[in-house]
């Protein structure tokens, strides 16, 4: 047997080999560290995700390579993705300083947590075998559950892990069941082996199919699709919101990148039923989405039910690619798919940094009124606010109405009008929520006329932030581009 | 030939706009530096009307460069007859806007005015977009700074005319969207307005894209029964954004048609003609009567409107060069006159803090130069001859009795209507005995007031007097736009 061992090609892991090697040094040095110097801590963080990004951008070339037995893959998607990655999870860690600061949250744990997270999502985004995607995705949520119930003294906090933890060991087991199914039917568990196995037509369809729809449940869980959703709220609104800042953000590029590599890479001859399948999930989602968020009065809670609806224009996407032969079709959804998930983290990362702006010691600004006359205490940040709303409601110039457009475009081509028509119908009801934060922001005197109280690197990084959302509303080409030719280069 | 006109005139104003929001709390600063902008933003569109070539039915000032080249999004600017005008009419009002808003405007100054600043750019821009996604972008967010100013600005129930305003809009323009996305399937991949007016398409997707068109340009003209946000969005506003409202912003839903709906939609058009012809005369007549019985002169002005635009659809839907040219005469009318009627209830509102015709009576005692601009403001909108209302009403009659007497009969009864709600109203605030103390303190208006009054009273009496110049523009654009529509497409 050992001579069979044959050592694999560690160069396209470098990236995660790297944070691994950085988080238990991290870990180490913590251990010596007090509170006062949590600086450190926080510095080397962030030090990881830029080296993490200089690899990945150094190694970057183009190619499709396979390694660790054909269980990991570095293409150009992946490497646009991380690098997406490590950017967002950076504005995470610089958005939540402060507010851990000030609960006494902010410990190494935390770091590390996200660090692991990160890895997860990593593996997750470069996974070619669907062991390895169980086991990114287990590695994320465990460090997630964590996080969430980093404040292990507040109540709601605890509940909301407790709870995120028995529904997300669920729908890991039904993701698990699906894959042992699909490797029943077709006797390999590595994607491009289960997509030739289904070219040439020697695997069980019935089985495949029961595979199929776990494998499909599992991927709505995880993005938090209806009716998968249940978590959805309940996790935003109880989780610390740095946490939910992170929830909603990062995890979303890796569950996008899961779904194209099991569904489109892996499952691609079962189109037509996981196509039928993913409708269904984003038709409830956008309405049920749009709908219940009208109802909400926690901003957070808001956010999640807006999260919904998002998703399920991001199924919408995925949903458009195959119709026919022709890879037109295949590239323009994808890549609408992508584009769609790269605007909402940026829209997500705003609106929950904004919601951290507002909190400070001992309050917790997460009330819709918390927002009132936002635009008297700081007409800046009301500006950011109001661009991050409008571009999640899906108004021009703003990012988010080029991802809609985009998903559209490839939802009308794939010749499902009335489908388009019926999102553009809840997007509208949608608008009304969106609108009523701006209501507040601008109409409404202040209730509360505290100043805002945050330090500088989160007033800058949030004004970027603000600005990107305007900007590539404006010059939308370049993202779109990337995205495409990404793509274009991995499928 | 190459130029920059047009993207001056919509940058101008918008970057303007952010150097005003740079003046934060500078009241002043803000003001002044607001009017030179507007000033500038004039300046720069009126090139466009003197170098125009009037013999020519294309796109002139023509600016294409690529935007999404992934999709096939170009930054494609032009104007042509039919738009060239109502980029001078914005740019125009834009300033008088900022005039009208001088010392009014005591919160937020800043904001204020960069706001109609964004939206006059804005506005430009969607009357020169020839690329269908530039021309849904302008034309969507023209909407956000609308609601802020209806929102921050307005009256008492403010929040609820701001989304039912947003809300309204947005319903139609949604829709357009997906429309916008088909034509640019099923002309292999362009939005090229030019390109889609030359596109061959069936029958029943005509239907259905008219269709769609309808229910976003209906909305913003408004046509009945899709009416109902204006009044609101009307009295809540205040009366910088009533101005731009009725003069610019009611001008894109009906542009849409001459852009969009006519030649993209020809068969579709004719077959539709009667529903449409239907739901213009409904508006002039019915909503004239409506306008008849308001109390507050707001919402008057703002029935009034609704009805003046009716016979604007009703001059595009009868297809002869008279009623188009007379619907576009009576749209560039309308903005002056309707921004005039609106400054002058906000000239009164500015002083009584009431716009209920009930609270007057007798202000000519009181404010004799006031009266005068009125009483000519309310003859124009009545459409006395010499006026520049006359001039569009009358030509689109003369083109519906061309087109069918009894048509062309009820579309005249808007003299009578429009003379009868206007001049009741007037008589009642202005004339009889002084009504109570308020208005026997009422001081007359002061030199910016008369400014903006008399800059609109001579545009509206120019043109009622010489609308050649207005007309010659337009008529090389209207003559090809109509042989185009005549043209079937199947």
């Amino acid at each position: 047997m050992l001579n069979n061992f044959v050592t694999p090609d560690l160069y396209p892991a470098a990236p995660e080999i790297f944070l691994l090697a950085m988080a238990c040094a991290i870990l180490l040095i913590d251990a010596f560290l007090g509170a006062a110097q949590r600086w450190i801590t926080a510095g080397l963080t962030l030090v990881t995700l830029v080296g993490c990004a200089l690899i990945t951008y150094q190694t970057m070339d183009g190619q499709v390579v396979l390694t660790f037995s054909n269980m990991f893959v570095d293409d150009l998607l992946a490497d646009f993705l991380k690098l997406l990655l490590y950017l967002a999870v950076i504005v995470v860690i610089v958005y939540s300083r402060d507010y851990l600061a000030a609960r006494n949250l902010d410990k190494g744990e935390y770091y590390l947590l996200v660090l692991f997270a990160t890895l997860g999502m990593m593996v997750m985004i470069s996974a070619a075998s669907f062991l390895t995607v169980y086991l990114g995705l287990e590695l994320l949520s465990l460090s997630l559950y964590a996080l969430v119930a980093i404040d292990r003294d507040s109540p709601r906090a605890t509940e909301a892990a407790m709870k995120y933890f028995v529904l997300g060991a669920l729908a890991s087991g039904l993701l698990l069941y699906g894959m042992s199914m699909v490797y029943g039917a077709t006797g390999t568990l590595e994607i491009g082996g289960v997509a030739q196995a289904l070219h040439l037509g020697v695997a069980n369809k019935t089985v495949l199919v029961f595979g199929l729809v776990f494998i499909v449940s599992g991927i709505a869980f995880k993005l938090g699709a209806v009716p998968f959703h249940m978590w959805v709220p309940d996790v935003y609104h109880g989780a610390p919101t740095p946490i939910t800042l992170l929830i909603a953000s990062a995890p979303k590029l890796a569950a996008f990148a899961i779904a194209m590599r099991m569904l489109v890479y892996g499952l691609f001859e079962l189109a037509e039923h996981w196509q039928s399948m993913l409708m269904i999930l984003a038709m409830l989602s956008i309405a049920i989405g749009n709908l219940v968020a009208i109802a909400q009065t926690n901003i957070k809670r808001m956010l999640a039910y807006s999260a919904i609806s998002h998703m399920g224009f991001l199924l919408l996407a995925l949903m458009s690619g195959v119709v026919g032969p022709d890879k037109h079709f295949a590239l323009n959804a994808y890549s609408s798919a992508m584009y769609y998930v790269v605007a909402y983290v940026l829209m997500s990362l705003g609106a929950f940094g904004t919601v951290l702006l507002m909190t400070r010691a001992g309050y917790e600004a997460e009330h819709l009124d918390d927002f009132k006359g936002l635009n008297q205490r700081s007409p800046w940040f009301a500006a950011v606010m109001m661009a991050v709303m409008f571009s999640m409601a899906g108004v021009p110039f703003f990012v988010g109405f080029f991802a809609k457009f985009s998903v559209l475009l490839a939802v009308v081509d794939a010749g499902y009008i009335w489908v388009a028509v019926f999102a553009v119908m809840f997007s509208l009801i949608g608008a009304f929520y969106y609108l009523r934060i701006v209501k507040f922001m601008y109409f409404d005197p202040p209730a509360d006329a505290a100043p805002i109280s945050a330090g500088l690197d989160m007033r800058f990084l949030l004004s970027v932030n603000g600005a990107a959302v305007a900007l590539f509303g404006i010059f939308p080409d370049a993202l779109v581009s990337l995205c495409t030719y990404a793509l274009l280069r991995s499928l | 030939m190459s130029s920059s006109l047009l993207s001056l005139a919509i940058w101008v104003p918008i970057l303007g706009a952010f150097v005003v929001f740079a003046a934060g709390n500078a009241q002043n600063l803000a003001r002044w530096a607001a009017l030179i902008t507007a000033i500038a933003g004039f300046l720069v569109t009126i090139p466009l009307y003197t170098g125009f070539d009037v013999t020519q039915a294309g796109m002139q000032f023509v600016e294409q460069r690529p935007w999404i080249p992934r999709f096939n999004v170009e930054y494609f600017l032009g104007v042509d007859g039919i738009s060239v005008l109502f980029i001078l009419l914005n740019s125009f009002i834009t300033i008088l806007v900022v005039i009208a808003g001088w010392e009014v405007i005591k919160e937020k100054v800043a904001q204020y005015m960069g706001a109609f600043l964004i939206m006059s750019g804005l506005m430009n821009g969607i009357f020169c977009a020839l690329d269908a996604v530039l021309f849904y972008v302008f034309f969507e967010a023209s909407l956000i700074p609308m609601y802020i100013i209806i929102g921050v600005w307005g009256g008492p129930n403010r929040v609820y005319a701001a989304f039912k305003f947003f809300l309204y809009t947005l319903l139609g323009s949604l829709l357009m969207l997906i429309a916008l996305i088909y034509l640019f399937l099923s002309s292999g991949g362009s939005f090229n307005l030019l390109e889609w007016h030359q596109l061959r398409v069936d029958m029943t997707p005509q239907i259905l894209l008219f269709l769609a068109f309808l229910i976003a340009f209906a909305v913003k003209v408004p046509m009945w029964p899709v009416h109902t946000w204006l009044p609101d969005a009307h009295v809540e506003a205040p009366t910088g954004g009533s101005v731009v409202l009725a003069a610019i912003m009611l001008k894109l839903g009906a542009y849409g048609f001459l852009r969009f709906s006519l030649p993209i939609a020809p068969d579709a058009s004719h077959y539709l003609a009667p529903l449409m012809i239907t739901l213009s005369l409904i508006a002039v007549i019915y909503i004239g009567f409506v306008a008849l019985v308001q109390l507050d002169m707001k919402k008057l002005i703002a029935y009034s409107s609704i009805s003046h635009m009716g016979l604007v659809t009703l001059g595009f839907f009868i297809f002869n060069q008279l009623g188009v040219e007379g619907a576009l005469v009576q749209m560039i009318s309308h903005g002056f006159v309707s921004g005039a009627m609106f400054l002058c209830v906000g000239v009164m509102y500015d002083r009584m803090h009431s716009r209920q015709i009930a609270d007057y009576g007798g202000v000519a005692n009181t404010m004799p130069k006031f009266a005068g601009f009125f009483m000519l403001f309310a003859m124009a909108n009545s459409g006395l001859p010499a006026t520049s209302g006359f001039v569009g009403e009358f030509m689109v009659a003369l083109g519906a009795i061309k087109y069918n007497f009894w048509i062309g009969f009820a579309a005249a009864t808007t003299l009578v209507l429009g003379a009868a709600y206007t001049l009741w109203m007037y008589k009642r605030v202005i004339f009889g005995v002084v009504a109570n103390k308020h208005v026997a303190e009422l001081t007359d208006i002061n030199g910016r007031e008369f400014l903006f009054l008399a800059a609109l009273a001579i545009c509206v009496l120019a043109m009622g007097v010489y609308p050649f110049p207005f007309t010659d523009v337009m008529h090389a654009s209207v003559d090809n736009l109509l042989k185009h529509v005549a043209v079937s497409k199947l």
